[in-house]
Order: structure tokens, then C-alpha cells, then sequence
């Protein structure tokens, strides 16, 4: 919303000397948000003048016409100018920035040669200006411009001025208009403040003039016209009135079109215009049947819904009522005879229509957020005197008013519900005084106080509602501070003192955090070589992504975060190691559609485990990559590129971090490589994958080869119990090698746990310290060496028990795994 | 010469002479300084110090005295002994620590070479931002609550009193799920965990919601459509906009310093009433002293409380939100939102494990 400062003070007496920062802060006490100051006079600086082109030379020969003008600027002779615009006739008043004249974005004007001639100054356009995009002449200013050649011309275009931009928030309707913001401004400063709207009459008559039938009071609850004939259909909208809509940022069109945009922003009641030669019969206002159409004024032929509310007459449609009019009914350049509309719409109804078409107008806009239903016959009337007055023409005395407006409900408000909801101590008048500072009429009743809001606050409705006003009014900066003491809390709980735990352990062991968008999309799940088959191609599906090729939610981490190694590694750096910690997506079977759910009470527990069973599952990943050396080559030795086994590690110090021992099992598993790949499992169930990429995934996404990667379902790692202390023995170690022959497909894991469970309670720890396979094993044979450590808890161990517990865990091995003790 | 049966002489024994053992002494002394290293001076001991040593032979002496001179030889002796033997002790550490400092010498090393062998890794700041937040209010007694990003319509919109038809759904540029009969959309703002609190928890609730947050917004340099929120949520008896002030100076302070001040703007959210915004005065910012929005708050709409089934009556509450993006732009100078989101380690590395 531009608001332009000169409109305002014609209802609002600000002070004179209201310096911009003071402006702004009186805005945003009240609760306006100023998105930016405009101050006009600072956007052209040197002489800008008013000029009357004296004489014309059309010059030839050139790529496009050029005209070479003598401009009376008030000075003894005619100022020459060269000039490509056409739009003007000798004796027009322009605009004309003079030598010395800087305009915006700092193009500063002097005299030079060009077209054989000597130009003294350039006649100006809007755009040039910075009035608006309006580039498709050069101002001409109004015949009946009060200023004669030579005068300073900033405030003949509105060059004055300072424009306000707000943000107004969507409860805030009735500040969509001078009226609105008048009156705000006015409760923050504290000035008088005069209501347009009080000061017209409305214009009423006993007999109804233009036939009009409202079929649908609930969605219409009133609808004012009245006709204006004989209009001079080539009158121009006066200069104040083209000034003030291009500083609002409307687009000046014709008289009867720029009136009812006028009124829109001075009063906030949007109207509309009909050519009353191109409409027959009575107008209908109903909901639109099914397979209507209608051309809109934008020239777009729209379907119609049922629910649509619609001004029809005898020929059919003609207005898509409240969002935009009809493209045949339209008053144009020919018209002399035209209907003005004004009408109370009901708020959801056009909502509805306006998304539905997706037609956002400044007219549904404000509908949506609430009209007063009081404006109609005063911007009828205002809308009438307006057109007379510059356009000629008669207004009929009979005026259509079909009326079925509730008044405002009356709401009861304990009278202290301010001071309790702000804990300031307003007392019982002081409540009062704002409220009806605000215009709503207040009975007061002991403690109690019944309040009618004004008709232009649909907003509000509830005691919390009115409570807000008198804080707001009071200001918030009298709010004082005070700190509310908790009850004593519980801390983080398990699952968010672990995913720290997790997001640090990686962290530390020098993977960097990424935080990646989720969208994906099933090409990115055909490069990782995913089958067609795999639940992580069920996906959650948006219905608008920000890009078609990525319109669901992941399932997996991999994806996105291999992007992002891309980037990495196409930003050049090579070895680089990220991991992720975040939610994935897996839709649920759930049909249908959720239980429906009001809001007047707490719903049933039925409804709301009904309603959930639609969430879809959303568990905690973490997921690890890395490409390049996981360790540098240094002054200390050569680097070591970052494998399958540390994607393995990272997946073991995950499930660490999280409490538990992880088991690693091979498994053949997309993305990953079908030999280098492992499945991680807690307690024997399978809670993610690690390894080496499939190399046809690596090609795929553009990869170096051998990127690793790790994925966790955090979620499905159960919560620690808690940990026994272990017996620290005191007494002396006795430390044993064994090498073990074994298959060589014999997985390192099951010998080790052949070990460990052969051993026997003496086994302290067991650790693998050699691999080796050669010709003198035998081929498909290798020799894993393993460090056993034997510590009794009471006593130093004997040579006879170390021994007896080792080759009671070769045993064991042997029987398991077929392991053979080397050299044996 | 000396003969058994003769009287006592000792100027007759001239190993026990006194002259002699000074002499021995004085030897020996010099010997041990002159030794250059360990090795020779191990190669001398048994000079001074050995049976066949000055000092030994003058011991052997003695046992030939008679009574009388025995004492007084013997304490002679043992006097010149423990001379040599201290200046050999005495030489043989100062050779020791010659030696220590050699080698020490020797095996310095340049100790400013790199030593990171193993690069360390970092967590990314909207994390560690959203910990510390979080720890702040853990503090204080609140606790952490979280929900789901793909959330029930009814959660995200109808219960925070956003119906329908709205005019602030559409400003939410909502995502929504497909088909559009389950009623899902990514979650527009953190608050729907507020109400899923207030339904499975009586008051008195404390707590703090942070977390992920959508909207259709493209990505440049100051929007992004994922981005990271924190909201907390008060519900107890007798709670004031007051509280709400209170808190949120606290939380500021202890954010971003004790010389932060706050300033509320009136504003709306369907979900409070009344409603505000809030800056602060950050004397920090990088271009220079100024006020930022942080955040909004407000005091929960009554509307709110009774579909999650609190009595308005009896309890009132106040919520409020900040971005987390927003607050590493100003407290940390993030000028581009692209730098959060797009992972290079670069970005995550300049903050380490901490903010």
C-alpha cells in the first residue's frame, strides 16, 4: 500500500515539521510496517521547470522521426530542445530538466549538439522521473495546469511529495485506504482526524433506480448502483486525482475507471464501472451455474465454478463479482452512460474465487480482509459527484440499495482481560477511552463491558481481539519485563542428547556437516542403480515443487548429500568428507482422506490417531560420504585415500555414539558395491548400510571413483540401557598370538566371534593385527593373526589356564569356521 | 720401612701420610675434570677409585696400626675416600646432563610443521545455533520439543486458528502434498508442534520447538525454501505479555550480548493476539550499530488453547519464533543464505564445533 503524505493530511492533521524517522515510528507504533520512505523531492535535483512548447520543427533524414521544439521556460528567449517523443502539440506544458539537472539513477543533464542541433535540456517523461513506467511519451500536463513556464515543476507532477510503503498485516482490511491509515496515524500521534466517508451524504432514495436482484444475500449482503448519464466519454481525469493514483501506483486509464480506483484507495470500498449501453435487463447477483464463462477485463476466458459469485443480466455473466469485471460490460473510450457498483461480498466467497482462478485484485484483496459494508451508497455518491464534476452528466435520482447487512455482534469483555493479558494495570476508563478511540461504543457494566465494534473492524470478534487494541493504543513499550519461572524441566531427552552425540563424533572424526533440501527426484534413484522395486522409490510426492525434476521427499540421504560432494569436489576440493543428520520421508498406506477436525474444542482421541495415521513416517538419518584422501600426505609420509572400510567406520562410530556395538555383515545392497558393501546391524537387525559406491553409481552422478558412503537409520537403533561397570582386574595380563588359516571368504567377524565365544570369561580382548595371504597358505586361503589378551579378575594367570583358554578358542574356530592354527 | 713389633710411626707409613692422601685427592680431582666425556671418565675410576687407587692401598694401611692410630688414620682416609669419590659423582653428573642436553639438542624438531594428519571435520552453525538456543531455554527449565516436517494440514493451519480461506494461508506460501485429499503440506513454520504439545501435555508447558521449516520461496542471497526456526511456547496460569518480554530480553541478552535491547512493533499473527514483532539493537552488526528483526511473538489466541483443549479461562500463554538463518546473518555477518545451504565445507569449517 503507497500512501501518499499530501492525501493523508486531508484527514489527519500531522504535524508540519513530521520529519520522515518521526513518520516512521508513529507508523510502526500502531502496528503498520513501513517497508520504505519514499521523499520525492530528493529524486531530481537541479532545475526541473514547467514549459510551453512554442513552435515545432519535425526534422527528417534520421532513423526515427526527431523533433526539434522551442520551449518557452521563462526566460526572455525559447529554450531549443531536441526531442523523440511525439505525444504533444505545440502549445502544451511539459516538463523540462534544464542544464544542471541531475535525474534518477544520476543522469545529469547539459547542453549538447545532436540532430545538427544545439538541445538546452530534455522535455521529460514519468519514467524519467522516477514518477512511475510510464515511458511512452513525455508528460504533457493538463491545459488547466495552475503554473506558468519557468516555475519550479516538482509540484505540478507530484515531485513534493513523500510516499509511504506499508505492509499491512491481513487483519488489517480497513487500513487498505487513506480512510484506514488516517485513522491509525491518528491514534498514534494523537491528532484530529476527519472521515471521508462522514463528510459525503449518501446517496438514498425511496424508489430503487437500475433493476438489480441479489439471489444470494449470504454471499452479497449489499449492493448499491446508481447511473450516470451523458458523460463527455473524452474527459480526462483531473490532474490531482491521475497525481495521486500514479503516486499509489495506479495506472491512469479513463474519468470513470481512475474515479473508482480513486475511491478504492481513499475510502477502501473497491467499485466498479459499467458501460450501461452494453448491459440488458436486471442484474442478477447469484452464484455461477455450471459451465459458465466469462472473458475477464485481463482479457482471460474463465471457467466458471458453482461457487463463484457472479453479477449476470439478461445475456448472462458479466462480472466475476468482488475479483475482476467483464470484459464486454466494460465502460470504454465510447462510453456515455454508465452504472457505478459498490457491494459487500462475503470475505471466504471471494477468497475462494480469487485463488481458484488465481486472481489476487486489489479488489479481492481487500474483500478478503474485510470492508465496511457501510461504504457502498457514500462511494456511490462520492463516485456520481465525481464524475458530474469533471465529466458532465446527470445522475439519476433513484439509487438501487439491496440490504441485508447484520449489525456488528456486540462482544462482552471482562474489563479487566487487558491488564490480565498484559500485566499492565489499566484502569476500568482508561479501556474504555481506547476502545472507543477505536470507534467501537462501549457499555459498561461493573467489570464487565459489552462492546459493539465499528462497522469498518470485521476483525473484531473476540475479547482477545478488543484486549489487543487497548494494549496496542497504550503502547507496547509500557509493557513491563518480568521473567516467568518454569517448573523444574527434564533436560534433553535421549534421542536429542544422542543426535548430538552422533553429529559431534562425526564431526570430530573429520566429516563437515551439510544441511541439504530434500527434494529429489526418481532419476537421481535410477543413477544410484536403486530397483524398481525398493521401498525407497515410494516417496511423499509434492503437488508444487519448486522444480519438476525434483518433486518428492527423499527416502534416502544419499542423494541430496552426493550433490552437495559434487559441489564440493566442482568447487575444487578434492578430498572432502560431509555427513547429514535429518528426517526422510516414506508415505503411509493410509486411504482417503483424515477425519475432519474442527476447532471449537479439543478433538476426539480417536480422530487425532486417525488423523495421524496420514503423517507420513519420518525418521532421523544419518548419513555419511567421502571422496579423495581421508588422511593428507604430509611431512610425516605419503596420504591414504579414504575407502570402503572408513564408510564402515563411520557407520560403527555412529552406532557407538549411539550406545551400542555395531555388527557388520556383507551384503550386496544398491548403492553400494556388491563385494564392498556391508550392512550394519544392531542386535541382529539391519540398521543401515556402509561401503564402497557401485562403480556405475560413481559414473553415474559424476563421482571420483571409489566414493564411500554410510547410512544409518538412527530411529531404528534401539536406546541404550544403562551400563553395568565393568571389574577393573589389577592383576597381570597374559598376552597370546594365534595366526588362523581360514577360507578366504570366511568373513574376519566370524572368526573373531568363534574366538570370543571359544575363549571363555578370561578374554579380556582380542585384536586383529595381521592379513596375509600367499602361495604358501594355498590358494582361496588366507592367515588372520589375532592378539588375544587373558586377565583373570582374582588372580595372575597361570601359563597352563592362557594356553588351555587359547586353544579352547582355536577350538572353536576350528569347528565354526574350519580354522586351522598356522604352521600347525 | 716398618716392622711389626715397632712402635707407632705414622710418619713412617707414607701411603698414610697426610700430605700424601691431599695429594691423592688433588689428583683425582683433576683427573675427573680433565675426563672429556662418560667414557673416560669411566676409563680413569678405578684409578682414583679402585683396589689399586691411592686411597684404597692407604686403607690397607691401617690395619697394620696400632690401636691408638687406627681412629685417627681411618677418619683421615675415609675423609680423602669420600673426597675422591664425590668428585668422581660430581663429574659424572655434570657428564651426564652435557650428555642429556646434547641429545636434547640433536633431537630438536621444528614444532610449528603442520600436524593435523587427520583434518577435522565441523558441524554445520544452523546446528549448532539451534543447540545453543535450545540449551539456553534447558536452562531455564523448558524442554525440547520436535514434530514431524510433513504435517497434517489441520496441525499446521486450522488448529493455529488459519482457516481455509484465510488470507494468511496464501502469505505462507505453502508446499503441499500430493494427493491433495490426505490434507499434507510441509510444514510452514515450526508452530504445529506447539499445538501437538499442548494436546498430549497438560500445563504447564515450557518449551522450545526448533527445527526445519518450508516455503515456496526460490533460493537467492536472502531467501531460501528451507530454512530453520525456533519457537518457544509458555502455557501456565497467569501468564502475561510481561512474561513474554521478560523472556525474550533474556533470551537476547544471553544470545547476543548484555548491551542488546529489544523494541516491539504491533502486528498480526493468527495465532496470537495481540501480536508483535520484535528487533533488536544489535551494537554488533557488522555495518555498524542498528536494529534487526529477529523474530515475532505475541500472546496465544484463546481460539488456539481451546482447540488443543486448555481452558482459556484457566491458563494463558505466550509463544514466540525466531529464524535461525536470519540470526547467523547479523550475529555472524552470513551476508548469503546460498552459503547455508549449499554445503561447502568451507562455510561449516569457519565455525568448527561450536557458536
Amino acid at each position: 500500500m503507497r500512501v501518499p503524505l499530501s492525501w493523508l493530511r486531508e484527514y489527519v492533521d500531522l504535524p508540519a515539521d513530521l520529519d520522515t524517522d518521526a513518520l516512521e515510528k508513529a507508523f510502526v507504533r500502531v502496528g503498520l510496517e513501513v517497508e520504505e520512505i519514499q521523499d520525492l523531492r530528493e529524486t531530481v535535483t537541479g532545475p526541473l521547470v514547467v514549459g510551453r512548447v512554442s513552435s515545432i520543427e519535425e526534422l527528417t533524414g534520421f532513423k526515427k522521426p526527431i523533433r526539434y521544439c522551442l520551449v518557452d521556460v521563462g526566460n526572455a528567449e525559447p529554450q531549443g530542445i531536441v526531442c523523440g517523443a511525439r505525444n504533444f502539440a505545440e502549445g502544451d506544458l511539459v516538463v523540462v530538466s534544464l542544464p544542471g539537472a541531475v535525474l534518477p539513477g544520476g543522469f545529469e543533464i547539459a547542453a549538447r549538439s545532436t540532430y545538427g542541433h544545439v538541445s538546452n535540456g530534455m522535455i521529460c517523461s514519468a519514467r524519467e522521473l522516477g514518477l512511475g513506467d510510464d515511458h511512452s511519451g513525455i508528460i504533457v500536463l493538463p491545459p488547466d495546469t495552475d503554473a506558468a513556464p519557468g516555475v519550479d515543476a516538482r509540484p505540478v507532477v507530484g515531485l513534493d511529495e513523500v510516499v509511504v510503503e506499508l505492509a499491512i498485516t491481513p487483519d488489517r482490511g480497513y487500513c487498505l485506504s487513506m480512510r484506514g491509515v488516517a485513522r491509525e496515524l491518528s491514534h498514534s500521534l494523537g491528532v484530529a482526524y476527519r472521515d471521508p466517508a462522514a463528510a459525503v451524504l449518501p446517496l438514498t432514495s425511496e424508489e430503487p433506480g437500475y433493476p438489480i436482484k441479489v439471489e444470494d444475500p449470504a454471499g452479497c449482503d449489499r449492493f448499491t448502483a446508481v447511473a450516470v448519464r451523458g458523460t463527455d466519454p473524452i474527459a480526462e481525469s483531473p490532474a490531482w486525482m491521475k497525481r495521486r493514483l500514479t503516486l499509489a501506483g495506479i495506472r491512469s486509464i479513463s474519468l470513470p475507471v481512475d474515479i473508482t480506483n480513486y475511491l478504492m484507495l481513499e475510502l477502501g470500498q473497491p467499485m466498479h464501472a459499467f458501460d450501461l449501453g452494453r448491459i440488458s435487463g436486471e442484474l442478477v447477483v447469484r452464484r455461477a451455474r455450471p459451465g459458465e464463462r466469462l472473458t475477464t477485463l485481463d482479457g482471460a476466458d474463465r471457467k466458471l465454478d458453482p461457487e463463484d459469485l457472479v453479477i449476470a443480466d439478461a445475456t448472462g455473466v458479466i462480472s466475476l463479482a468482488a475479483v475482476m469485471g467483464g470484459a464486454n460490460t466494460e465502460v470504454s473510450v465510447g462510453t456515455v452512460d454508465l452504472l457505478f457498483e459498490a457491494a459487500h461480498w462475503d470475505p471466504v466467497t471471494v477468497a475462494r474465487t480469487a485463488r481458484r482462478h488465481k486472481l489476487p485484485s486489489e479488489a479481492s484483496k481487500r474483500f478478503e480482509r474485510g470492508v465496511d459494508p457501510q461504504l457502498t451508497p457514500v462511494a456511490i455518491a462520492r463516485a456520481a459527484a465525481l464524475l458530474t464534476e469533471y465529466g458532465g452528466g446527470t445522475v439519476d435520482e433513484r439509487v438501487t440499495d439491496v440490504y441485508a447487512v447484520a449489525p456488528p455482534a456486540p462482544i462482552a469483555m471482562p474489563a479487566d482481560l487487558p491488564a490480565r493479558t498484559a500485566g499492565v494495570d489499566y484502569p476500568g476508563e482508561r479501556v474504555v477511552e481506547l476502545l472507543t478511540e477505536v470507534g467501537c461504543a462501549v457499555e459498561r457494566d461493573d467489570d464487565r463491558l459489552l462492546v459493539t465494534p465499528p462497522t469498518w473492524r470485521p476483525d473484531l470478534t473476540d475479547p482477545a481481539d478488543l484486549a489487543e487494541e487497548v494494549i496496542r493504543l497504550d503502547g507496547y513499550d509500557k509493557v513491563p519485563t518480568e521473567l516467568p519461572v518454569a517448573p523444574p524441566g527434564r533436560g534433553l531427552t535421549a534421542t536429542q542428547r544422542r543426535r548430538r552425540t552422533v553429529g559431534r563424533t562425526l564431526a570430530e572424526a573429520g566429516y563437515v556437516e551439510t544441511v541439504n533440501y530434500p527434494f529429489v527426484g526418481q532419476e537421481t534413484l535410477d543413477a544410484l542403480g536403486i530397483p524398481a522395486d525398493d521401498p525407497r522409490r515410494q516417496a511423499v510426492r509434492l503437488r508444487n515443487p519448486i522444480s519438476e525434476e525434483e518433486p518428492e521427499l527423499r527416502t534416502t540421504l544419499l542423494p541430496p548429500l552426493l550433490a552437495t560432494l559434487r559441489r564440493n569436489i566442482g568447487r575444487g576440493h578434492r578430498d572432502v568428507a560431509l555427513y547429514e543428520i535429518a528426517m526422510v520421508f516414506h508415505p503411509t498406506s493410509a486411504q482417503g482422506t483424515p477425519p475432519s477436525m474442527g476447532v471449537d474444542r479439543r478433538p476426539d482421541d480417536e480422530d487425532l490417531v486417525r488423523a495421524n495415521a496420514f503423517v507420513p513416517d519420518q525418521p532421523w538419518h544419518v548419513a555419511a560420504v567421502l571422496a579423495g584422501e581421508i588422511e593428507p600426505a604430509g611431512w610425516w609420509g605419503g596420504g591414504r585415500a579414504g575407502d570402503w572400510s572408513d564408510a564402515i567406520e563411520a557407520a560403527r562410530l555412529v552406532v557407538a555414539a549411539a550406545g551400542h556395538t555395531a555388527e557388520v555383515r556383507a551384503a550386496a545392497y544398491a548403492p553400494w558395491h556388491p563385494g564392498r558393501g556391508a550392512e550394519i546391524l544392531v542386535d541382529g537387525t539391519v540398521v543401515g548400510h556402509a561401503g564402497e559406491l557401485h562403480p556405475q553409481a560413481c559414473a553415474a552422478l559424476d563421482l571420483p571413483r571409489r566414493t564411500a558412503a554410510m547410512e544409518i537409520n538412527l530411529d531404528a537403533v534401539p536406546l541404550p540401557g544403562v551400563t553395568d561397570a565393568p571389574p577393573i582386574s589389577g592383576f597381570p595380563p597374559a598376552l597370546i598370538d594365534v595366526a588362523l588359516v581360514v577360507d578366504r571368504a570366511t568373513p574376519a567377524a566370524s572368526v573373531e566371534s568363534a574366538l570370543v565365544d571359544g575363549a571363555g570369561e578370561l578374554l579380556e580382548g582380542v585384536r586383529l593385527f595381521d592379513v596375509y595371504t600367499g602361495e604358501q597358505l594355498g590358494s582361496g586361503r588366507k592367515s588372520l593373526a589375532y592378539k588375544l589378551t587373558f586377565r583373570a579378575p582374582d588372580r595372575t594367570l597361570t601359563v597352563e589356564e592362557a594356553v588351555a583358554a587359547r586353544d579352547a578358542a582355536v577350538a572353536l574356530a576350528a569347528e565354526r569356521v574350519g580354522a586351522t592354527l598356522r604352521g600347525a | 720401612m716398618s716392622y711389626r713389633n715397632d712402635p707407632y710411626d705414622p710418619k713412617q707409613v707414607a701411603l698414610l701420610d697426610q700430605a700424601a692422601l691431599d695429594e691423592a685427592v688433588t689428583a683425582a680431582e683433576k683427573a675427573f675434570a680433565d675426563a672429556g666425556d662418560l667414557d673416560a671418565l669411566a676409563s680413569i675410576k678405578h684409578l682414583h677409585l679402585g683396589d689399586r687407587a691411592p686411597v684404597s692401598l692407604a686403607r690397607r694401611e691401617i690395619g697394620a696400626l696400632p690401636p691408638h692410630a687406627k681412629s685417627d688414620a681411618g677418619k683421615r682416609v675415609n675423609a680423602a675416600r669420600t673426597a675422591v669419590s664425590a668428585a668422581f659423582d660430581a663429574r659424572h653428573a655434570q657428564l651426564v646432563a652435557d650428555r642429556e642436553r646434547r641429545v636434547l639438542l640433536e633431537e630438536t624438531v621444528d614444532v610449528t610443521l603442520p600436524t593435523t594428519r587427520r583434518p577435522r571435520g565441523a558441524r554445520h552453525p544452523l546446528t549448532t545455533v539451534m543447540e545453543r538456543i535450545s540449551d539456553l531455554f534447558v536452562g531455564m527449565g523448558y524442554e525440547v520439543a520436535e514434530g514431524p516436517e510433513v504435517e497434517l494440514d489441520w496441525y499446521n493451519f486450522d488448529a493455529l486458528n488459519i482457516s481455509k480461506d484465510h488470507p494468511a494461508r496464501s502469505m505462507m506460501d505453502t508446499f503441499y502434498v500430493d494427493p491433495a485429499e490426505r490434507e499434507l503440506v510441509l510444514r510452514t513454520h515450526t508452530s504445529p508442534v506447539q499445538a501437538r504439545t499442548m494436546l498430549t501435555r497438560k500445563p504447564p508447558i515450557y518449551i522450545v520447538c526448533p527445527g526445519r521449516v518450508y516455503r515456496t520461496d526460490e533460493l537467492d542471497a536472502t531467501h531460501t525454501p528451507v530454512f530453520h526456526q525456533v519457537e518457544g511456547l509458555v502455557v501456565d496460569k497467569g501468564i502475561t505479555m510481561a512474561h513474554l518480554k521478560g523472556t525474550i530480553d533474556h533470551f537476547a541478552k544471553t544470545m547476543l550480548g548484555e548491551d542488546v535491547r529489544t523494541r516491539w512493533r504491533p502486528s498480526y499473527f493468527p495465532f496470537t493476539e495481540p501480536s508483535a514483532e520484535f528487533d533488536v539493537w544489535f551494537p554488533q552488526h557488522r555495518d555498524g550499530p542498528r536494529w534487526v528483526e529477529w523474530g515475532g511473538c505475541g500472546m496465544v489466541n484463546p481460539r488456539v488453547l481451546v482447540a488443543c483443549g486448555i481452558d482459556p479461562d484457566e491458563y494463558s500463554g505466550f509463544a514466540f519464533g525466531i529464524g535461525i538463518e536470519r540470526a547467523l546473518q547479523f550475529r555472524h555477518g552470513a551476508a548469503d543464505m546460498r552459503d547455508m545451504v549449499e554445503g561447502d565445507v568451507r562455510f561449516s569449517r569457519a565455525f568448527g564445533m561450536e557458536v
